[in-house]
């Protein structure tokens, strides 16, 4: 189990956390606008980086707060939380 | 190679087995052009290079993998093999595997140890027991054998099935597909190599593909390795978990998310488990090796990582399912455990076919479901690598639908990853 730091209540048990997915995805203003080719690219496409990878955590469990992240996923070592 | 038979068998015990040739050649790097190249050596890598020999008569063929053959989610799964799946599409594809289970050991003339001994779904509430005939419907319309289950006869069919209706997880019927089973997964990438070789296929270990060659035109025009290039017109992708980070190497963002999965044995016990059984509500399945180990698969754990491990806790929520589901296992150890990494689709239906590069194929997105799959796969994606265009039955798992929004939600046909 990993142990995940909340930036706002400190390190705490992965199970109080859910994991929320590739950061840096937003949604499109207006979506009548976009493109298939580009709501596709919103709704499935990720990095799914092997290695140093920006996502997203919720502390669900807690103060349910988004947070970002930074995380290895060779090593699963959060480099640090924000 | 020497064909085994009834005959070399008895000559090696004769000759104190000191006759067996390797089973198959492994270059130690790869040869300067190859007509098709297939990054990845597990089974399912495997499997397309025997076929394109096989059916296609191509034969200029390199498998290469940066660890060795099955070592990966070949070795790395419960060697579930069933085709009970809800849509058309799905069970058409998963059946196309199963055929070709039913004949493969003697089709490579390599014992794959497929067993069908039945997998069996079991029904916990009300709307399980609704879901999960309208799956037995579904399949016996496409033509999959599958049965409904009373408990009574769930339990005549598996005894250690505990159904008393005051269990944590009272069990009110099942599905039953009797032409499921497992089979040796070892053996599946051993057969498929030693066949493959056989044909003249390169099978080159311990190579990482580092870079994919493109023309001017976009085209493939080869691979860089760590064992040095290789010239090709077509590139096979079959790297199950790490099939983002190889298709990034040729510019192709993909819809595929990688996530350890695990799952354990026990210690060896005495023939106590008839079949295979799979709970959807509590997400744990479970089946007897011919060794004699309970095998038993938890789920996903929640977060992507190429870490080949997972939390313990994922492993404890599977176990204590198990134990519910049958008491007598309670005493028993487990003796190792182990996580693949399996790469995800958003509709959990895997992706089989072109790619907009010319020149690229991939086959991925087989999630938490892949080792039944694999003579099934190999075979369509021979096909499509061969003529340049899918089988019809691997048509509908096309990469561009999800830009055309015909998806083949299994995720929610099943509620769970599988």
């Amino acid at each position: 189990m990993l142990l995940i730091r909340c930036p706002w209540c400190g390190d705490r048990p992965e199970i109080e956390f859910r994991q929320c997915g590739e950061a840096g995805i937003a949604r499109p203003a207006d979506p009548m606008a976009v493109s298939d080719e580009d709501w596709v690219a919103f709704l499935y496409l990720r990095s799914n980086t092997r290695g140093r990878y920006h996502e997203r955590w919720r502390h669900v469990h807690g103060c349910q707060r988004f947070f970002n992240a930074v995380r290895d996923t060779v090593t699963d070592r959060f480099e640090h939380t924000s | 190679m020497t064909r085994f038979s009834s005959l070399s068998l008895a000559r090696e015990a004769l000759r104190g087995h000191t006759g067996w040739d390797q089973q198959w050649r492994s270059p130690e790097r790869p040869a300067a052009e190859y007509d098709v190249v297939i990054i990845g050596g597990g089974g399912h890598g495997l499997a397309t290079a025997y076929y394109l020999a096989k059916e296609h008569g191509i034969r200029r063929v390199a498998v290469l993998d940066k660890g060795w053959i099955g070592g990966g989610n070949t070795g790395r799964n419960t060697t579930i093999i069933r085709s009970n799946y809800l849509f058309p599409e799905s069970a058409a594809l998963y059946d196309h595997a199963v055929k070709l289970w039913e004949g493969l050991s003697s089709e490579l003339n390599y014992n794959v140890m497929f067993s069908p001994r039945g997998v069996m779904m079991l029904a916990h509430t009300v709307h399980d027991a609704q879901s999960v005939r309208r799956h037995v419907h579904a399949n016996r319309l496409a033509g999959v054998d599958n049965e409904w289950l009373t408990a009574e006869q769930a339990q005549e069919y598996c005894p250690p099935l505990d159904i008393s209706p005051d269990a944590r997880y009272p069990v009110c019927g099942a599905a039953l597909q009797r032409r499921g089973g497992t089979a040796r997964h070892d053996a599946v990438a051993w057969g498929f190599a030693r066949a493959a070789s056989a044909m003249g296929v390169d099978i080159v270990q311990d190579c990482e593909v580092t870079g994919i060659d493109r023309d001017a035109a976009g085209a493939v025009s080869g691979v860089q390795t760590t064992r040095g290039a290789v010239r090709t017109r077509r590139v096979g992708v079959v790297a199950a978990g790490n099939t983002s980070p190889i298709m990034a190497m040729a510019g192709v963002r993909m819809p595929l998310e990688s996530f350890p999965l695990q799952a354990l044995v026990s210690e060896p016990v005495k023939p106590v488990f008839p079949c295979v059984v799979m709970s959807n509500t509590v997400h744990g399945y479970i089946s007897q090796s011919d060794k004699g180990e309970l095998v038993i698969g938890a789920g996903t754990d929640q977060y992507p990582s190429y870490s080949q491990t997972g939390g313990l806790y994922i492993l404890q929520h599977a176990i204590e399912a198990i134990c519910e589901l049958f008491p007598l296992f309670r005493r028993m150890s487990m003796l190792r455990s182990w996580g693949g990494i399996v790469d995800v689709t958003p509709d959990r239906s895997p992706i089989l076919g072109t790619t907009p590069v010319p020149g690229l194929f991939v086959n991925c997105g087989w999630g938490t479901g892949g080792f039944k799959a694999t003579p099934g796969s190999g075979h369509l994606f021979a096909h499509s690598v061969a003529r340049g265009e899918p089988h019809p039955v691997n048509a509908p798992f096309s990469l561009d639908r999800f830009t055309k929004g015909r998806l083949i939600d299994e995720a929610a046909a099943a509620a769970v990853a599988h």
